[in-house]
Order: structure tokens, then sequence, then C-alpha cells
């Protein structure tokens, strides 16, 4: 049945479309990390670097996790930035305008982002209506919610939320020596703990539940699936309201990592989360897709965003180049890529 | 033998709109069997089929399996599976992107959490009983469509399924990979399951079934055991025509038509994506000849190809003597050929536009982008093709998805007389339509041919074709089989060809 | 039957979608506060006569979302989705015409090109920006809001790369013209602009076939092209005309304030556009079209603008206002809700007929 001798390209060959797309993932970015490395010098071997990294990207990673289960089952959800920017300011006022806590707050966020997945999933799955449009207009009304929940932008000071900004998880082993010569630890912020949690809890969900495969089945090919005995509706819905929830998430995340309000918050985001489960290996047609690769993804976008800051091209124009260009690549590599294999 | 029963269909009706699909069908499947639904184009096999597989809900009648008392209700296709029916249609409806044991799994079972080894240990071995020649942790996408197929039977053989409905399978499929299903289906029977066997390939037919079944217009024509109906009688029954008291009305004058005159058309060699046999045809200036065959035997791809409808990959097409290069529908449109397709809601009407918007469309792109007809002009051919072809709608501005089916081919026939062409090619025309429509287009077919017009009919109705063409070519399993002309144009002449000539 | 009826009736009016919601808003108002439709007559700072009011800056606004709106239902038409990338492209159009304008150092005293000149290669790149998202959706095949949001994104960059993140400012009163007042013409020049350009797509609809093809493809793709139309060309030229209709917003953008603010200039006006056309009552899922009625859409929209600044609503808040109109327009046209609909119409109907049996019988 097997050949005798299975050659890597063989094996790469019988790789599903979802591990194929995973491993070009995992590889390029530790390419691109090597390549910072060599590049820009040593600041990149310094493992607080890549803590870094992930310190400032986990609210991202989060989203764009949201994100690529909805991409999988075949839809799409553009809201995902504005919500942030909308928990941002709700919880922000909760807490100091309205006295509230750090609990209620975060039950708010979760609240915001599941009534966004609620009201989505609904037009979405059972009426039927373009995700696009639906969830277009959710990123409106969420950006516009924002300033009406409050105009400008502030700096939160409850006490409490502060100190779980400030706080710092130190990672043993990893630190590095300051110019004086004193050990300081690594650490990294309780959002990527959250953010970390939530990729391996949901990897497990999508490998290893029958929620989790019915969305690649329904994205996969949804008639097919409709056939197969699956409930297509309910299963859509289910996608676009856990990455509301995850948008509620991400959005308190977000929040706990720059301790403010602002309408501007997470500008673009949902572009950035795109482009990141994209990098990750999830197709836009749906059906194919990793969580890892996302994790993976966000890391890259963010690299590359390094890269280029560090080149002197530090202007914020350079962002948004960036992250259109590298889009624009991984799409040409995965049609590439799969329809290679389609021909073998 | 009435235990033997696993399926009974009792007075099976339904409706679509004025329509009656199924006029009361009687059908019945017992164990271990492979059984043949045959039928042609509208005679309510597909409408049957969707009724037991809970696709569509019947108006009237009974369902009976073996093991449940009385009528079960069969509402979705998840319903028809815990009943123990399972479809395996033409286009696999498995998902491409999960692998071949999750597709035999996905959407049964109530466990939340997926115990991938269970799984796939289970699926080997299924795999490997029925000699399926892939492993479970293979993307479905990277097995070949037959092994596909296999899967999707797979999946219905260990959903423990008594009665198994095949519904096209072998279309895509080539003579090996044909073989191999057979074989798994000869396993299936042996183990007791009822197989209902669609497909229009005759050989098939009588290579694995032991009964037949026919339906016509709706109704069940009768239940045969294959060794005693001969192909030929399948075939008239099929097409409701007995073979001996046809009476052979034929076209006179297109007999008379056999002259010297030049080829209008003529292709070499010609191939499409579509995977016809390479196409050698002719047709001369004001004959009628027409492409007969069963449904499915390659009728429309190769008017398509002539057309540019489908990519043609191979072979030359000349036009009055002259090479043409025809890669689109535009470069055909240009040689003076007219195509009217098979599928007349998917590729015909443009069912938002105007009846008169529709019916100048070809012309208008013809003419070219920046010649549009003036609102007067544009009225002048709608009203004159309006009444000419008796097209009976409110106004020339009604959108034409408003009109009945008969109306809206009378338009699209319109669209092409309108462009003049030399070749007129009508695949189906009188699908779907009324009985008054019919004879109008075949009469209109005639006139055209009488000016000077080559046409090229394609009908699922034998007696239409006589009726219009001088020369009929045959078709089976996409290869031209033969050709008829003059005195062998009868029915029981063109059934001996599609059976094989076999009797 | 009768369902059949009740739908065609209001797909048939296409038109009255737009007009009833113009007469609500125009209600709305004039029980809120008359003073809303009045008009003065004053002088601006170079002393010539313009008028102001509430009416006049809808008639302002509104018409570079006209503008718009007519690339955005060709578009819609052919591909069944909307081009989101819009007020990205304006910037860069706009960004691109300063350049040219005011010269490298964005500081030049006069006019460094004709104003023409500078229009004309701004029309050029957006139609090329056009292009770039024409052949995304076309001939690779990405859904049009996928392939536009690459754009949506990176275009306010290119915008400001373009002039170096600087903030060129045009010296020349003659270029005020183009967003304010021609001298001696009291109404604002936006909406001779607007006219002229409807004129034209009014015209070429008339003698080309564009409307024809684009509503071919946008209904039934399988079909057109075996009537000879190359449906692949089609959606890409209608993004390429878009990209004019963006060039010719962006004109009037930058001439309002005779510079550029990258991030802020056209915000959100994608969701206008989309507005304008759902609201003149075209499917959002491509088809027939009525180009009057997106006009006329556009200035509805801009109406509930006005309305909405006039009750201190920040503009920032404005779009979660119309996100509610957007999503109450997609639910009423959405095939399920309207097959919900005729349903109940029939069996609304059904039970009249019941009831009238029994009365008969």
């Amino acid at each position: 049945m097997a050949e005798k001798k299975p050659s890597i390209l063989n094996r790469l060959r019988n790789m599903t479309d979802t591990n194929l797309l995973l491993t070009i993932t995992i590889v390029m970015f530790f390419l691109m990390y090597i390549g910072a490395i060599v590049f820009q010098g040593k600041g990149f071997l310094k493992p607080q670097t890549f803590f870094n990294i992930l310190n400032a990207n986990a609210a991202l990673i989060i989203l764009s996790v949201g994100l690529s289960i909805v991409m999988i089952s075949g839809s799409i959800d553009i809201s995902v930035g504005g919500v942030t920017a909308l928990v941002c300011m709700s919880c922000a006022v909760h807490l100091d305008y309205k006295g509230g806590n750090v609990f209620t707050a975060f039950l708010l966020a979760l609240g915001i982002g599941i009534a966004f997945g609620f009201i989505q999933g609904i037009l979405i799955a059972y009426l039927d209506i373009q995700p696009f449009i639906v969830t277009l207009a959710g990123m409106f009304f969420a950006r516009g919610m924002t300033t009406i929940v409050n105009t400008n932008p502030f700096n939160v000071e409850n006490p409490a939320l502060v100190a779980l900004k400030d706080t710092r998880i130190p990672v043993p082993f990893l630190g590095s020596y300051n110019k004086l010569g004193e050990y300081i630890n690594a650490y990294v912020e309780i959002g990527a703990l959250v953010a970390v949690a939530v990729v391996l809890i949901l990897f497990f969900v999508l490998r290893w539940t029958r929620l989790g495969r019915n969305f690649y089945a329904l994205g996969g090919n949804r008639q097919s699936a409709l056939m197969l005995g699956i409930n297509v509706k309910r299963t859509k819905f289910y996608a676009h309201l856990l990455c509301g929830f995850l948008s509620g998430i991400g959005g308190f995340v977000y929040f706990l990592h720059v301790g403010s309000g602002a309408p501007t918050h997470a500008a673009g985001a949902e572009m950035n989360a795109i482009a990141a489960s994209i990098i990750g290996g999830t197709l836009l047609t749906g059906g194919v897709g990793n969580v890892i690769g996302t994790f993976f993804g966000v890391l890259s976008l963010s690299t590359i965003q390094n890269i280029v800051n560090s080149a002197g091209l530090d202007d914020a124009w350079w962002t948004g180049i960036t992250i259109a260009a590298m889009l624009c690549l991984f799409l040409v590599i995965q049609s590439l890529v799969l329809s290679r294999k389609k021909k073998k | 033998m009435s235990e033997n029963v696993v399926l009974e269909l009792k007075n099976i009706r339904k409706r679509f709109g004025p329509v009656q699909a199924l006029k009361g069908v009687n059908f019945k499947l017992c164990e271990g069997e492979i059984h043949a639904l045959m039928g042609e184009n509208g005679a309510g096999k597909s409408t049957l089929i969707k009724v037991l597989t809970g696709v569509y809900t019947k108006d009237e009648g009974s369902i009976h399996m073996k093991g449940y008392d009385g009528d079960i209700a069969i509402h979705s296709p998840q319903e028809a599976q815990d009943a123990g029916i399972s479809t395996v249609y033409q286009e696999i409806t498995l998902c491409p992107n999960l692998s071949v044991a999750e597709n035999m799994y996905i959407g049964r079972g109530k466990e939340i959490i997926q115990n991938w080894k269970k799984m796939n240990d289970n699926a080997n071995k299924i795999l490997e009983s029925l000699d399926i020649p892939t492993s479970a942790t293979t993307q479905l996408a990277n097995c070949s469509i037959a092994v596909q197929q296999m899967v999707a039977i797979a999946r219905a053989v260990d959903m423990d399924c008594k009665v198994l409905i095949l519904d096209e399978p072998t279309s895509s499929l080539d003579d090996q990979e044909v073989a191999k299903l057979f074989k798994l289906m000869r396993d299936l029977k042996a183990r007791g399951v009822g197989i209902i066997f669609v497909t229009h390939f005759l050989d098939q037919v009588y290579e694995v079934c032991d009964k037949i079944t026919v339906l016509r217009d709706g109704v069940q024509e009768g239940e045969y055991k294959t060794e005693e109906l001969p192909r030929l009688q399948l075939v008239s029954k099929m097409l409701g025509k007995e073979i001996d008291d046809l009476s052979d009305i034929k076209n006179d004058e297109a007999i008379m038509q056999d002259t010297n005159e030049e080829n209008v058309i003529e292709t070499n060699q010609l191939t499409s994506t579509s995977g016809i046999s390479p196409l050698d045809f002719y047709i001369k200036k004001g004959e009628v000849n027409g492409f007969t065959g069963l449904l499915g035997s390659g009728r429309s791809e190769c008017v398509r190809a002539i057309f540019g409808a489908d990519k043609v990959v191979g072979g030359t097409i000349k036009k009055n003597g002259k090479l043409v290069k025809i890669n689109k529908p535009i470069d055909a449109m240009k040689a003076g050929i007219a195509y009217l397709p098979e599928d007349r809601k998917v590729d015909g009407i443009i069912g938002d536009l105007s009846v008169r918007e529709n019916i100048i469309l070809a012309l208008q792109v013809l003419e070219g982008f920046w010649k549009p007809f003036t609102r007067a002009e544009a009225d002048d051919f709608a009203e004159k093709y309006i009444k000419l072809l008796g097209i009976k709608t409110a106004s020339a501005d009604t959108p034409i998805k408003s009109l009945s089916g008969g109306n809206q081919q009378k338009c699209i026939v319109a669209r092409w007389l309108l462009t003049h062409p030399e070749y007129l090619i009508l695949d189906e025309p009188t699908r779907g339509i009324d009985v008054g429509t019919k004879v109008d287009i075949q009469k209109l077919v005639l006139k055209l041919a009488s000016e000077g017009m080559s046409i090229t009919f394609i009908s699922s109705e034998t007696d239409e074709m006589l009726r219009t063409c001088s020369r009929l070519i045959v078709m089976r399993d996409r290869k031209v089989v033969g050709e008829l002309t003059g005195s062998d144009l009868t029915q029981n002449k063109i059934m001996s060809v599609i059976a094989g000539g076999d009797k | 039957m009768k369902k059949n009826s009740f739908i065609s009736k209001i797909a048939g009016n296409r038109i009255l979608i737009p007009i009833v919601a113009l007469l609500i808003l125009a209600v709305f108002n004039f029980i809120a506060d008359p003073s809303f439709f009045k008009i003065t007559l004053g002088y601006n700072n170079l002393g010539n006569p313009v008028l102001s009011g509430y009416l006049i800056t809808i008639l302002d606004y509104g018409s570079e979302l006209a503008i718009l709106a007519l690339g955005m239902t060709l578009v819609t038409a052919a591909s069944g989705g909307q081009d989101i990338s819009v007020g990205a492209a304006i910037a860069i159009a706009g960004s691109a015409m300063l350049r040219v304008l005011c010269g490298a150092d964005g500081r030049a005293e006069t006019l460094q090109t004709p104003i023409i000149v500078a229009f004309l290669i701004a029309v050029v790149i957006a139609m090329a920006f056009g292009a770039f998202n024409g052949i995304l959706v076309a001939y690779f095949k990405i859904q049009p809001m996928i392939a536009t949001l690459i754009l949506f994104t990176a275009g306010r960059s290119i915008a400001a790369w373009i002039n170096n993140n600087q903030l060129p400012i045009v010296n020349d009163q003659g270029f005020t013209v183009f967003g304010g007042f021609i001298p001696g013409i009291p109404i604002p020049t936006p909406f001779f602009i607007a006219a002229a350009c409807v004129v034209v797509i009014m015209l070429v609809l008339k003698f080309t076939n564009l409307g024809l093809y684009t509503q071919a493809v946008g209904i039934n793709e399988s079909s057109s092209r075996l009537n000879g139309l190359n449906p692949e060309f089609i959606k890409f030229i209608t993004f390429v005309i878009l990209g004019i209709c963006v060039a010719v917003a962006a004109l009037i953008k930058v001439s309002r304030l005779s510079t550029i603010n990258y991030s802020v200039i056209a915000k959100d006006i994608e969701m206008d556009a989309i507005l304008a056309v759902a609201l003149g009552g075209n499917s959002l899922s491509g088809g027939k079209f009525n180009m009057w009625a997106s006009v006329l859409g556009a200035y509805v929209i801009q109406f509930l603008t006005t309305t909405l600044y006039k009750f201190n609503v920040q503009s920032d808040a404005l779009p979660a206002y119309k996100a509610i109109v957007v999503i109450i327009l997609v639910i009423i046209s959405a095939p399920t809700v309207r097959e919900w609909m005729g349903n109940m119409w029939t069996r609304m109907n059904e039970k009249k007929d019941a009831k009238e049996a029994k009365v008969n019988g």
C-alpha cells in the first residue's frame, strides 16, 4: 500500500492541508526569527524580546484564534477590533466612573463579547445574511458605541486594575544580565498567560471535540456537512458565538495591557487578526486551519513589524503596508501550495 | 418472500406547484438484492430518491421498513440515516478537508470528545474488510474519486444501513474503478444489504443488478427480473414506446435534404474537458440532425464542445471548409453558431432581467459593448419575436423568471434566432415544457431548416427527434456508437443501437 | 401566487425605499424642529454669495457620497460584493493629487502643476488601485470584501507614504472651488460635480451595454458566459470605474480642506456608500440595479447624518446609528425573512379566505 521509502516530498503530499500549512507557518516563523537575530543584532537573542512580543500581542492572539474558528467554519467576522475598543472603553468607564470592581468589569467584557457573537451569529446562521455585511455593521456599531460610552480617551486609575496591569510573572532561568551585571528575571504579563491558555484550550476543542470537528466539516463543504447529518446552522452559530466570546476575553486582555479606554484602541485589529489567521494557515475558503498556526501567525506578523521598525522604517504607515503585503504573499503561497498538491 | 422485503413504498405522491412529479409510485426492495431504478428525465427517479432520503417530504403514501411498524416518517437526511437508509450521491457529499476516518464517523454519535485512536482503528478495520485501498488518516482530497465514493459507501455500511441508495455513482469513474465498485456492491449484497442502483449505463445494469424497476411519468412502469428483460425491452419501457406498434412518423422533407451541399460545420477529433471521446461530426446546410442516447451518454457534452462552452482540449472545427478557432462561446457566436443550453435555469435565462433584455442579449453581445440598441430597436426585436413565437407574457418588461417554463424557453430560442445563426444547436429545448410549446418548437425547427439553417436537435423524447431529424447520431457512454439515416430512422433501430445491438 | 405578487410588488418599486426613508426623515425633522429646512443666503469671506442651511449641507456632502454610490452600485451589481476600500483609496488619490500640486516639499507657494494634470494623475492612480482590487476579485476569485480589506488597511498608510507623512497645503484659491463655491454661484460646487458624474454615467449606461452586462453577470454568471460575455473582465472593469469615482470624490474632499488628514479623510465613507446602495433598494448580493435609487439613497444617508449631527451626535458615534440602519435593511431583504413574511402573508390571506368561505358556506 505505502511506498517503501516515503520521501519527504511524498510525506508532504500526503499531509493533510491543515498540517502542511501549519508546518509552513512554523518554519517561516523560525526562519524569520533567525533572520531577525542575524540582521538585527543580539536583541532578538534575549528571551525577553520574545516575551515582549508575546506580551504586546496577547490580545491579538486571542482575537485571531476566535477569527480562525469562524474562518475554519467558512465564515468571517470583522467586528473583533471594534468589540475590543468597546470592551476597553466600557470597562474603563465601569471601573473609574461607576465604581465597579475588576471582576464585574471582566464579566462586562464577556457579556459584550457574547452579545455581539450571539446577535451576529443569529443573523448569519439563521437568517442567512452575508457574514461580511453583518460583521461590518457590527464593527461600525461597536466603534460608534465606544464614543457614545465615552468620547475622550483616558487612563484607568482603579488601583486593583493598575496592580493587575503591572503584574509581572517571572519566567525562571530565561533572564539576562543588565549592564551592571545584575540578573533580571524574564517576565510575562497575565494577558500572555491567558492567551497561551486560550490557544491550548481551543487547540484541544478543535482537535478533539465533536463541535470542533463539525467546524471543519462545515467549512470544508457546507452541503456535505448537511448530508453527513451535521446541524450546519447551529454549528455556524456556535462559531460566531465562540468568536464573540473570545473577542470579549481578547478585549479585556487588551484593556489589561493598555489600562485605558479610547475609541481608537485596536484600530485595524480585524485586519491583523485576519492576516494572522491566514499566515497561520487558515484557508479563506474555510475547512483548513489550526489555532497553533494562528499563534505563530501573530508572532510572525509581530516579528516582521519589529524587523521593519528596527530597520529604521519606524513610521506608523509601514505597519499597515507590511501587513497587507504579508497577507497578499501568504494568499499566493496558499493557492500555490494547494494547487500543486491537487495536480500531483 | 415477504419477510425478505426490507423496504416498501406504497403509492408515493409528490407535487411541486402545478407539477405532479410522483403520481403514486410503488416500489419494493428485498434484502441482498441489487435493484436498478431506471427512467428518463422527468420520470420521477430523483424525486423518489429525495423523498426516500428526506430531502423532500412526500405528500401522500407510505414507506415501510423491515423492523418498523407502519409508515416511517422521514423529514431530514438525518432521519433517513437513523432509519437505516443511506445514500451515496453522484457528487461526493463528503468533506474533502477531513480525513477518511472522520468522513466515515462525523455527524454520528453523541460523544463530546473524539477518540481518534478508536475511530482510526475502526475505520481501518472496515476499509480493510471492504478492501478499499486507502488508510484512515489520509485526507479525503488526496484520494481518487472512486475511493471517495467507496469511503461514502463504507460510511453507510458502518452505519449498519439496511438500504443503500447509489445515485449514479459511476458517472465519473473509469472502467477499473467501476469494477472495484461493483465488487464492493456484491460484497454488500452478500451481507444482506438491499441496494438501489441508479445509473444511465445499461451495461452496468446488466452486469450487477438482480431486478429492474422502470419509472415513467411519475408512476412505476413495472418491476422485472434482469434476466427476463432484454435490453431492447428495457429501453422501450423507459421511453414508453412499444416496439411493435410504433408507427414511424418521418420527416419526409428532411430526408430529401440528402444532397451534396457543403458541410457548414465539421469537427475533427474534437475533445473537451468534459471527457467525451474524440468527436467527428458534420452538418450540411439546411440539415436537421440530432444526438440521441440516454441521459448521461454525452449528447450535451458534444454540442457544448462545438460551442466552446466546455474548454476544448483537442481537435479542430471547420466552418464552411475553413478552420475556425473556438475557445470561448463568443468565438462560436461570431462564427454563426448558436446554442440553446440544456439547463434552462442555470445556463439559459437571466432570471431578474426582462423578457426584452433576455431576447436581445446574445445579439447585443455580438454587436459589441459600444453599440447598444435603442429602446425602440430593442422593443421592435422583442415584439417581433414575442409575436413570431407566440410568447405569452404580460409585456416585454416582465422579468423572465415569472414566465412559465415553455415561454422562458421560447425567449431563449428567440434570443438565438435573433442572431440569425447559420448553425443552431438546440439542447433539450422541449424539456419540462407544455405539449403545445413542444409542437411549436418542432415546427419551428423544420421551418428554419427549410430556410437553409443547419440545426442540431437534442431531445430525450425520441419521437420528437424522429419527426424532426434526418440523421441521428447515437451515443452511448460518451462515445458515438452509430449513425442512422433514411429508412433506419425508427424507434426500434434507435433503441437497438442504444442498447448495444444485442437483443 | 399571492406571495409572488406581494414580493414582486416590493421588488418592483425599488425607488420607493429611499423615497419613503426620505419622507420619514423629513417629517421627523419637521416635527422636531422646522428650522431644519431654513436656507439663508449669505456671503463667504471672499465676498461670494453662498447659501447655507442644513439642506445645503446635505446637498453639499451628499454629493461626494452620490459619486461613490455610482461606482459602488456597479461593483455590487456585477460582483455581488462591496468594495470597502473606497475611503482608503480616497486618501491615496487625494494624497497623490496634493503631492503633484504642491511638489516634493509640500510647502510651495504656487501650484507646481495645473489642477487638471494633478486630477488626471489621481484618476490614473485610483484606477490602478481599483484594478488591483478587481484582479483579486475577478481573477483570483477572492470575495470582494476580503480582497478590498487589504487596501482598506494599507490604503491610508500608502497615502501617508506618498507625501512622506507631511501635510501639504494648497495655497491657491482656485483649488478651493471644487469643494466650495464657484464665485457668483451660491450653490455648492460638489453638487454640480455630482450632477455631471450622474449625467456621464447615465450617458454611459445609455450609449454602452455596461448596465446590461453587469446585471447579466451579477444575476447569472454561467448563463452570461454562454451568451458570449466575459464575466471576469466585466467584474474587473466595474472596480476600475469605481476607481474613477474615488478620484472625483477625492478631488472634492481635498479641495474642501486644501490639505489632507490621512487618518480622518473620508473616514467611514465605505459604510455610507454601501448604505446608499442598499437604501436604493439594490440587492447587496448583486444583479439588477437602479442607479437613480442609489443616488437618491446617497442623499438620504447624508440627510440622516446631518439630522444626527443636528441632534448633537458626535461624528465618531454616527457609525453606530448607521450600522443599525444597515442591519434593519439587510434583515428586511434577507431571503429567509422575505420567505417567512411571504408565508405569513399567504397564511393571513388563507385565514381570511377560510373565514369568508365559512361565512359564505
